[in-house]
């Protein structure tokens, strides 16, 4: 083991530190992405302990687990498995390594650094759920990922760990690697499927909300994302016993994140789930080592940038998402991106709405409109181009996107106390509220410096503003909700 | 231009054949087209068309839904910039500025010798390396303005191990006859795998 707090060359961003290791144990090696140093590390005797036993008692150990996904939504995956309607088949396993919610970078690194991890991983979920199909859905933007993932498929076909009569076994299943072409909203489940399908990566209508009983082909269909599998492995190996032996009883285990922006050391930490706080992994020196250059925290981004902001007001939370919701916002992807004193808050926020405008598919208006609304009023608030009104109109838009009351946190400085996660929606699925979180974010916790940026409305000019026409406006204040 | 060349036609069909249905290898058969062409042709969507049994309008309506498919020529080397937050937070305008003053092409645009054309991209899953560049989805890390003049010299002189515009992947799936299982369309499998016990199999 590497002594805590080491930056490891071959795994950019990845750095060690003494939290149990259950993803990333491999990571000290070099040539880590081998079979040769996956056999040499006790690779694939979670497969082979799961053939050992009947596929039901595999999913019943996985399930006793409580794997949250850590896709973003932190389903467990055991009781997602079985959601699968009884005796209808084909069934298949869509593998989400799409990996591309701004500040989350983890599954790339489980995907170049232990490619065979998470191959097991699927040989074990494929085995429990009795299917013979699997798809590895790769984000198209990651040439090395693809690579090494494609290396270690062919080699473990040689092998006889995949494909035809699993080490002797009888279990047979086939692991289809498979590259996506740039979107963002490929992440959804139900649009993955539609892009591996051949189409374009819109989501479906819901319901149904999981494509467990309606996926892939219209046939039952489990998508799990790659840290979520890569997990399986030591489960089987070591029981579900000792993964809940590590974290708390609802979020068990542990959890890759990665923590980008103003920070002394940004970094992918493997930290242990449900206990670490935010203020552990912001400032003791295993972890990131406090805000760059000695500086104050002004606000955090808890869980990718879908999710509400926190400021230094919740920095002794839990990654424990029963007690995140309830403060305003979510952990989704294990991203946490920081900013200092001396950050430009609505340009940060533009950042992140300017990324979904962009990646809105069109699927559904208020996302498509209101995203496009959203960025351009906030950029030429940010240019010094605002007027206060805009400041409503953003609010109001976003309100047409999350009618209602919108997720935040609390905030003793403004005498706010927090509104719970999550939101209603008017879109099928989150790129939308995707866009106003932000904006709704740093307009709730930073107003300042939002009227610091807006000149007085010019009362002759009705047209000071880009307001769609034909759309009834009611202007509402500032403070949320009113 | 062209439809798939003849080795690249039976790899498509490789591809096909791992699939339930023809139609889901559509985006790797046009990552495969424009590994060949560097961009997305006409020609070459027809082709597509024919391999998959689907229109030639299907083809680009998939094809345009996504951002990496090119219908025109770009240049050798797509330059990625990100500008998502956690880059933004660190200096991503100020590297998006310099590149387009080294290059002396605006965003969007093409140098005059074909070698690079440079895009704003968003988040590339690198956020802890800001600011962070791809140079045809290949990453690099907290990138100065000296090392992003040091990039291009490296690229100009062929330093970089780095494959023209189209490739991605320089690794192939390959799935031996003797141990696949075999892509069944949907439709014809009526019961469970057969390596399920009988028990399990509700």
């Amino acid at each position: 083991m590497s002594p805590a707090g080491t930056a490891l060359p071959h795994a950019p961003g990845f750095i060690a530190n003494d939290t149990p290791r259950i993803v990333t144990s491999r990571f000290e090696y070099e040539d880590s992405y081998t079979l040769e140093r996956y056999l040499a590390t006790g690779g694939y005797e979670g497969i082979r302990a799961a053939l050992g036993r009947p596929p039901a008692e595999v999913h019943g150990e996985v399930r006793d687990a409580t794997v949250l996904g850590r896709g973003g939504a932190g389903f467990p995956a055991g009781v997602k498995w079985g959601f699968m309607p009884p005796n209808v088949w084909p069934r298949y396993l869509v593998v989400n390594g799409d990996e591309s919610e701004p500040g989350t970078y983890k599954d790339r690194l489980l995907m170049e650094r232990d490619p065979h991890q998470l191959i097991e991983g699927c040989l074990i979920a494929c085995y429990a759920v009795g299917l013979s199909r699997c798809f590895l859905y790769i984000r198209g933007e990651m040439a090395l990922a693809q690579e090494r993932v494609a290396k270690a498929l062919n080699d473990a076909y040689a092998a006889g760990y995949v494909g035809r009569n699993v080490l002797g076994s009888g279990f047979s299943v086939d692991i289809v690697l498979h590259w996506g072409a740039g979107a963002y909203v490929v992440g959804e489940e139900t649009a993955l499927i539609e892009s591996l399908e051949g189409n374009r990566g819109m989501p479906r209508l819901k319901p149904p909300y999981f494509p467990a009983a309606i996926g892939l082909y219209g046939k039952p269909t489990i998508v799990n994302n790659v840290e979520t599998l890569a997990n399986l492995p030591w489960i089987l190996n070591n029981g579900a016993a000792a993964y809940k032996a590590i974290g708390t009883e609802t979020s068990p285990g542990t959890r890759m994140v990665a923590v980008s922006g103003h920070v002394e050391r940004p970094g992918v930490y493997e930290i242990i789930n449900g206990t670490t706080t935010f203020r552990d992994l912001l400032y003791n020196d295993e972890y990131c080592g406090g805000i760059r250059g000695g500086r104050a925290l002004k606000a955090f981004v808890p869980g990718g940038g879908s999710a509400p902001w926190f400021t230094p007001d919740q920095l002794d939370l839990p990654f424990e998402g029963s007690q995140i919701g309830p403060q305003g916002s979510m952990l989704g992807s294990g991203a946490v991106m920081v900013m200092d004193e001396t950050t430009d808050i609505p340009k940060a926020a533009l950042s992140l709405t300017r990324f979904y405008a962009h990646e809105s598919c069109g699927k559904c208006v208020p996302c498509r409109e209101g995203g496009t609304w959203l960025e351009r009023i906030l950029s030429r608030v940010v240019d010094g181009n605002g007027t206060r009104r805009d400041l409503d109109l953003l609010l109001e838009v976003g309100a047409s996107i999350c009618p209602g009351d919108f997720p935040h946190a609390s905030n003793e400085r403004l005498g706010l106390s927090a509104s719970p996660f999550p939101y209603q929606m008017t879109t099928i699925c989150f790129v939308g509220p995707s866009a106003f979180a932000p904006v709704h974010s740093a307009l709730t916790l930073f107003p300042e410096e939002f009227e610091a940026r807006v000149r007085d409305d010019d009362p002759s000019d009705d047209a000071s503003t880009d307001r769609p026409k034909g759309v009834p406006v009611e202007l509402k204040g500032l403070t949320h909700g009113g | 231009m062209s439809r798939l060349n003849a080795g690249n036609e039976m790899l498509a069909r490789e591809i096909i054949a791992r699939y339930p249905l023809p139609k889901s290898a559509l985006i790797p058969l046009l990552h495969l087209a424009q590994e060949q062409d560097g961009h997305i042709t006409n020609d070459a969507m027809e082709h597509l068309a024919e391999l998959v049994g689907v229109t030639p309008a299907e083809v680009l309506g998939t094809c345009s839904f996504y951002e990496m498919f090119k219908l025109a020529p770009t240049g050798r080397y797509l330059v990625n910039i990100c500008g998502t937050m956690s880059c933004q937070l660190l200096g991503a305008d100020e590297l998006l500025h310099h590149a387009e003053h080294v290059l002396g092409v605006a965003v969007g645009g093409t140098t005059d010798d074909g070698r690079f054309t440079l895009e704003k991209a968003e988040c590339q899953a690198a956020c802890t390396e800001a600011p962070c560049l791809q140079v045809n989805y290949r990453h690099e890390y907290r990138v100065t303005p000296s090392d992003f003049d040091r990039l291009v010299a490296d690229l100009r002189s062929g330093a970089r191990d780095i494959p023209e515009h189209g490739t991605l992947s320089r690794v192939r799936q390959h799935i031996p006859a003797n141990r696949s299982v075999g892509a069944v369309p949907p439709q014809q499998v009526t019961g469970p795998p057969e390596w399920l016990p009988t028990e399990e199999a509700k």
